[in-house]
């Protein structure tokens, strides 16, 4: 069984990639360009062709990324959550990312199915969950910075900054 | 007052200070304490 920390290290890096990836293109790429498509137009395409596909893979990725850090974690799992202090920094980081996926499957996820069409919902209450899911991703994004910050640095690099 | 998260720039600089804060709070509050 000594391959398992591995192989889960390997998946939580590609499954990590890809959701902060997607998460990063939302933050940076979608959301400006949605405001410009608004204008001429050209809105419907992304929302019906491009955002429905990147959030498959951005909240599937999101799972995957968690299952195979907890599988990292492994028999140290309660002691990085409860920031025993030998696993306190990849704690903080596993906290953290965390919460990034209840916002995911909590806030973003149901309010984009009201936004994009998927379930019924007023013009109202569309434009109430744009915001929440607007300030959900953006929260993720904030939290992305430390929880990238902990990630790397909370068990393999110890010597480095004393974490 | 305007929501920092409501801007690219506002959004990385809240990363960077809670990344100070929870640092901080890891030395001072959970190692310092062993």
């Amino acid at each position: 069984m000594e391959f398992v920390p591995g192989i889960a290290r390997w998946f939580h890096v590609i499954a990590g990639i890809t959701w902060i990836g997607l998460l990063y293109y939302f933050n940076l790429v979608q959301v400006p360009a949605m405001k410009d498509a608004a204008a001429d137009g050209t809105a419907a395409g992304i929302s019906k062709h491009v955002a429905p596909r990147a959030l498959l893979w951005f909240r599937w990725a999101a799972v995957a990324t968690w299952i195979a850090g907890a599988a990292l974690l492994g028999p140290n799992f309660p002691a990085a959550f409860s920031l025993q202090p030998a696993y306190a920094g990849i704690g903080i980081g596993a906290w953290l990312g965390t919460i990034m996926l209840f916002n995911v499957w909590v806030l973003i996820w149901p309010n984009q199915k009201k936004i994009l069409g998927m379930v019924p919902a007023t013009d109202e209450v569309k434009a109430k969950a744009r915001r929440v899911a607007f300030l959900a991703s953006r929260t993720n994004t904030m939290l992305s910075i430390p929880m990238l910050f902990f990630m790397a640095n909370g068990l393999t690099h110890k010597a480095a900054i004393g974490l | 007052m305007k929501n920092p998260l409501d801007s690219i720039l506002g959004t990385i600089i809240s990363g960077l200070v809670l990344t100070l804060v929870l640092y901080v709070f890891l030395k001072n509050f959970i190692v310092a304490g062993v």
